[in-house]
Parts: C-alpha cells; structure tokens; sequence
C-alpha cells in the first residue's frame, strides 16, 4: 500500500498525509466527549450519559432471534456526542444584532484552524513515506508558531460579539495565552536542547537511546530525565492554558462571564468553537507524547537492544518490537486518550484559578522554573560532553541544589514581612449557630 | 525561488515601504501609525531576505567570505524583529499612558508640549 | 518600453509568489484604508502571514517561522489587546476627518512608488536566478552564524528587550 502511495505525485501524497491526519484528528473529537462526559460524572459521583446507544431487542419482532428477545445492550451512552451534535446542528442559528457580521461568522473558522494545523509536523510511526505530514526541519518551531494563532479565533469571537462579558473573555484569553506560550517555549526549549534538533522526528528518535546515557535497556523518554521531567510539567501546565481548558478556563468561564467569548454563539458556530478546542487537546496530547513520552513507542524498553543482548530470547523480543513498530499509531492514540483523561481529571479536581492567581503562576512560577531549567540543561550537556554520563548528572544534581537554596533565600528575603498565607482556623467567640434548645419544661414530679 | 523574478519580491517590499508612508502621513491613530512602521520595517525585511536569497556577486578579495554574506541579511533581519518586539512593547504602553491621562488619542490632539 | 522587457516564463512557483504577493499588498492596503483599527490590525496579521510564506518561498524557513511567532503571535496579539482593551474598536467608529493632507499624502506615496519602482525595478525583472546556498536558512546555519559571528549584536539585542520589559512595565504601572 505504501508503495501504491509513492507512485502518486507529490501534492496527492502530501493530501494523503494530511487527511490521515484530520481524519483521525476529528474522529478523536466524538471519543473524547463521550470520554470526557463519563470520565467527569464518574469523578463528581453521577451517572452521566448511559442512554443514548443503548440497543434493546424487540419482544414480539420474529427477526430477532430466541435468544436476544427482550435482551438490552448497554453501551455506556457511547453515541451521547452524535446526539449533542443532532441537537446543536438543527437548533435555532441567530446572531445578535449588533455584532460584526463577517468577524463573528470567520472567528470560529480561525479557531479551528490551529488546532488542525498543529499537528503537521507529528510523527505518528515509524514511516517516514506516510507521517509526519512534512518532516521539516523547524517542525518543533512550527508547533509553537501555530499555537500563538490559537488566541486570534478567540480574541475575534470575543470583539465581534459587541458584548461586554464576550469582549472581557477576549482580553483574558489574549493576556492568557500570550503568558503561556513563553513558559511553553522554556520547555520546549529545554527538550530541543537535550536532542540538538528542531525536527520532531528526530526528537522522537533521541528518546529511544539508553535512559541516562547508563542504562542500556530501557528507552530515555526526556519525561525519565529530570530536566525532561521539569519541562515535562511546565509543558503539560502551558498546554492546559493553551487549550482555555479548566482551572485555566478564564476567557469562557461560566459563573463569571457567562460564557466569556462564546456568549453570544449558537448552533453550528459554537459546535465550532468546541470542535477547535477538543481537536486541539488531542493535537496538543500527540505534541506532548511526542516531546516526552517518546512518541509512538509503547513502553520504555529497547526491544532490538534486548534481543541483541539475549539471544535465548530472541524470537519474543522481535515480536514485541514488531508490534511496537506496527501498532505505533494505536499507541499514540492510548498516550493521547491518557492525556486527555489526565486533562479531565484536573477540570474535575481543581478549581478555577483568578486571574492574578493565573498571571503569577505564569510570570512568577512557570517562567522562572523553565529557565532555570534551561540553564541546568546546559550545564548537564556541558559536564556530559566533559566527563561522560556520570559525571554530567552530578553536575546536574549539586547545579539544582544550588538553584534550590538561591529559591529559599530569596523567597525567605521578599517573603519577610508579607502576611502569612498558611491555613489557619479562627476560633468565633460566640457559638455557631445552634438550633435553639427548648428549655426544658419544668420537672413535673410525679410522685408526691 | 528559481524562475521568479526579484523584482516581484522587491516591487512587494517598495509597495509596503510606500504604503507604511502614505498611512504615517493621512492616519491620525496613533495605534494604526504604529501599525504602519511595523508594515515598514517588514517591508524592509523582505528586501533584507530577498537580497540575501538571490545574491550572486563573487567574494572580493579580502572581504568577507561568501558564506558569512549571505547570511548577514538574516541577521539583520532578526535583529530587526527584536528591535520591532522591544519597540510595541514600549510604544503601546505610551499608548496606554496617554490613553490614561487624556481618555482620547489623536495624534493632532496630543498638544500639551505645544508652548 | 513593453517590447524591452525580458519575456518571464510562466512557472507554477511564479503564480504561487504571485498570488502570495498580491494577497499580502491588498492586505497592506487595508491597513490604511479601514476606519475601525481593529481591521487594519487583521489586515496587518494577514500580510504578515503572507510575508511568512514568502520568506519560506525564499528558503529562509527560520526567518519566517520567526515571522510568525514574533509578529503574528506575539506582536499583533499585543496590539489588538490594546485596541480592545480602550475600546478603540467599537463597532461605531467615528470617522476621521477628510482633510487636504490626506490627497497630499496619496499623491506622495504614488510619487514615491512611481519614481523608485520606475528606476529600480525594470532592469531587475531579468534576474530570476537565486544565489544562495538551499539551506542557507536552516536553523543550524542562522544559530551557528548568530552564536559566532554576531555574537556581540545578539547580546546588545537582548539587554535593549530587558530595557524594554523594565520600560513598559513602568509606563503601564499606574503609580510607580
């Protein structure tokens, strides 16, 4: 089959690449809600969708074999998305009547757009023929110069609107993500700094080398390594911010601005808005497995490296290496429903954060933490080009100690006089409030 | 790209360049002003990275290598996006500053050094 | 004066540039001509992008990745930010006055096109041979250039940012 692909001019292989892409991408939508509905209503201790999808058998229909009559089949509500985007596609499509017309129209067309175009440079195989969609040699680049797009469809959405809650959702989106992108950058930076390549299949490459530079048998994916681990979580929070998922929800925020940018959106162009948002998460989970989590291999281990080393074993180590290869897809897919079931998780665990809190998180915490990352990276490249694997994480672990102990120094020195945030309990000096006791009627004596 | 003229990308970047002029002169919003150095600095840009693809003159002797003269219009350039990054972050919070103290901005308006 | 020109041949990647140009100039022009700033902004986040795919026409991928994350991403969100944040983009946006400036400024850019496009341009439409190396704009070639060479400028350009973090923030504060 591949090689019926390479017979066809190259502008045809290239849309073969990209619809494998897309397709697969928009596919991952229907699944992730329906995932999402359920993963969230088990968490928060309710049923969820559990209707829709169900197949019950007919009692008196004579087609229905013995066996099946009257039997219901539970699916789990596993076609709720399809019903949601029935009802989304035939409600009412209005459009208020001061809002900018061909903006408020083309503002959810420039959301989705991102979020597709993100993928392009992601490997999803071994093939070079059939993925990533262009292997250039920015591809990492590529990411982050699309993901700055992400905030026009909202920043649109939010203008065009004429509406203050949509036009206030506009502005925390745009400060949101503009904040986001360069802790972001720090992280990814640190990992294209460990692999020494902008090409994202190069980076996947990297990470199937010994962990540590030490140990022979497993694979280094960079979320293994400290620095990788750092930047593994700086990443995994920018990209949370990136998509406009909860905690960081601020731009659509339902108890505050109603529903922020999308306010004023109905039916289909709203149907947009979440199509841009989920496609995202699952574009922005195959960037992070193919940043840290080592891409489409399954688990860290060397397959050929074992069999190599273990002859005696050889043959069952191939067919696991053989189905690392072959599957590779159905793998990163698992990464990235992990991913997406880890983003669904926080939405259900954490609350919203404020908008202070969020612009301190990002300028005081992330940023700060990515850089010194990208220093300690350095270093460790610098001592392990020197002295060798050993000698290279030393030099990480006493460089970390140091930045640690500068962190509470400073910390102990601006934080001298600020008031104490630690929980405390105020005791009130009057009682809570008590149902009032009745005084207890008189003691009727009985006796005498 | 082989095949397409220079002067295609070099009308574009004098096109731009011009039209920068023509918006610094007739805008009276400061925001578009700016807008308009941002077009005339990428205009030049282009210029800088055409120049810098379709350069074919041999090295003079003693000069600098060819090498290091092609790349010096995508130096250039780079420094010029930094210089441009540093500039609208100071220029849009004069903006803001203005915006603050006068609740207006137009360029004609903006008087008070006026003796 | 037609008859004097070299004959171009018509190639898919001339159209292409073509077209990626045309785009990007009539982008350019709205820029100036909307009234709502709002749309000139757009406008002006169209033509970069354009100018984005021209410098990947140029081979010079590091530059308009560059392009992208810095203007596009970056420098035209922080515009629109401030647009909406006063508010500038109402969708009622008072027109600015008609004044005599305005013919005289028109009337300068079209000398100013005519008379440079006129001497420059012509003798150029002949050379359609690229020069430089393919990889010339590779990120490997522009780090290694900048980290060596350029090592001097690339310092100065970083303490003229910090410089402009400190500046902004101090505009922006309210009180200091």
């Amino acid at each position: 089959m591949i090689d019926l692909i390479l017979q066809l001019p190259p502008v045809v292989q290239a849309v073969i690449r990209a619809l494998m892409f897309v397709i697969v991408a928009f596919t991952m939508v229907p699944v992730s809600i329906w995932l999402e509905r359920r993963l969230l209503s088990w968490m928060q201790d309710r049923i969820g969708p559990n209707r829709v999808g169900n197949i019950t058998f007919s009692t008196t229909s004579k087609r229905v074999p013995a066996f099946l009559k009257g039997k219901k089949i539970h699916l789990f509500g596993i076609l709720q998305p399809i019903a949601d985007g029935v009802k989304s596609f035939f409600k009412e499509d209005l459009a208020p009547k001061n809002v900018d017309h061909f903006l408020f129209f083309i503002a959810p067309v420039v959301s989705l757009f991102p979020a597709l175009a993100l993928g392009a440079t992601i490997p999803w195989g071994p093939w070079t023929d059939l993925t990533p969609v262009a292997d250039v040699n920015i591809g990492v680049l590529y990411i982050l110069a699309i993901s700055s797009l992400g905030v026009y469809g909202v920043v649109l959405a939010g203008y065009s609107s004429n509406n203050k809650y949509a036009l206030l959702g506009g502005l925390r989106a745009s400060a949101q993500l503009i904040s986001y992108e360069l802790a972001m950058s720090m992280a990814v930076a640190a990992v294209v700094m460990t692999t020494g390549s902008l090409r994202p299949t190069q980076i996947v490459a990297e990470q199937s080398g010994p962990l540590w530079g030490i140990a022979p048998g497993l694979q280094n994916w960079n979320i293994f390594t400290p620095t990788g681990f750092v930047a593994g979580v700086i990443f995994l929070i920018c990209m949370v911010a990136e998509t406009n998922r909860a905690p960081f929800d601020l731009p659509e925020c339902e108890s505050e601005l109603i529903g922020g940018y999308n306010t004023e959106y109905t039916t289909k162009k709203w149907v947009l808005f979440m199509m841009g948002e989920y496609v995202a998460m699952v574009t922005y989970g195959a960037i992070f497995a193919t940043l840290f989590l080592g891409g489409w291999n399954v688990v860290p281990i060397r397959w050929s490296f074992l069999a190599e080393q273990e002859p005696v074993l050889a043959t069952p180590l191939g067919w696991m290496n053989g189905l690392n290869m072959y599957l590779a897809p159905v793998w990163l897919i698992g990464k990235v429903l992990l991913i997406i079931a880890s983003y669904i998780w926080a939405r259900a665990t954490l609350p919203r954060l404020r908008y202070d809190q969020l612009m301190s998180l990002g300028w005081k915490s992330l940023l700060p933490l990515g850089t010194a990352n990208l220093i300690l990276v350095g270093l460790w490249m610098v001592a392990t080009r020197v002295g060798g694997p050993v000698v290279g994480w030393a030099a990480w672990a006493v460089a970390s100690g140091i930045v640690y102990a500068l962190y509470t120094l400073i910390k102990k020195t601006v934080s001298a006089d600020a008031p104490s945030l630690a929980p405390r309990t105020i005791r009130l000096d009057h009682s809570p409030a008590v149902k009032p006791v009745p005084e207890p009627a008189e003691p009727v004596s009985v006796a005498s | 790209m082989n095949g397409v003229p220079i002067a295609l990308y070099l009308g574009l970047g004098l096109f731009m360049f011009t039209i920068g002029v023509v918006g610094v002169v007739i805008r009276r919003n400061p925001i578009v002003i700016f807008m308009c150095i941002e077009l005339m600095l990428n205009a030049v840009n282009l210029t800088f990275v055409t120049f810098a693809r379709y350069q074919m003159s041999p090295v003079p002797a003693g000069g600098m290598a060819r090498e290091s003269s092609m790349m010096a219009g995508q130096m250039m350039v780079t420094f010029v996006m930094a210089v441009a990054a540093a500039e609208v972050a100071v220029g849009l919070g004069i903006m803001m500053a203005i915006f603050r103290l006068r609740q207006n901005i137009d360029v004609d308006e903006l008087n008070i050094l006026r003796g | 004066m037609n008859g004097a020109l070299p004959a171009i041949e018509i190639t898919p990647s001339l159209l292409m540039v073509v077209a990626l140009a045309g785009i990007a100039a009539l982008a350019a022009v709205g820029v100036i001509a909307f009234n709502n700033p709002i749309r000139s902004a757009l406008c002006l986040v169209v033509n970069f992008f354009m100018l984005a795919a021209l410098y990947f026409t140029l081979n010079a991928e590091m530059i308009g990745v560059t392009q992208v994350v810095v203007y596009t991403g970056a420098i035209m969100v922080l515009f629109l930010f401030v647009i909406m944040l006063l508010n500038l983009g109402a969708p009622i946006v008072k027109p600015e006055a008609k004044e005599p400036q305005t013919l005289v400024g028109l009337l300068l850019g079209v000398v100013l096109f005519g008379v440079v496009g006129s001497q420059l341009l012509p003798p150029l439409l002949s050379v359609v041979k690229v020069g430089a190396a393919d990889n010339y704009g590779s990120p490997e070639a522009l780090g290694r250039t900048l980290f060596t060479q350029y090592m001097f400028p690339f310092e100065a350009v970083s303490i003229l940012l910090l410089i402009g973090v400190v500046g902004s923030i101090m505009l922006a504060k309210r009180r200091i």
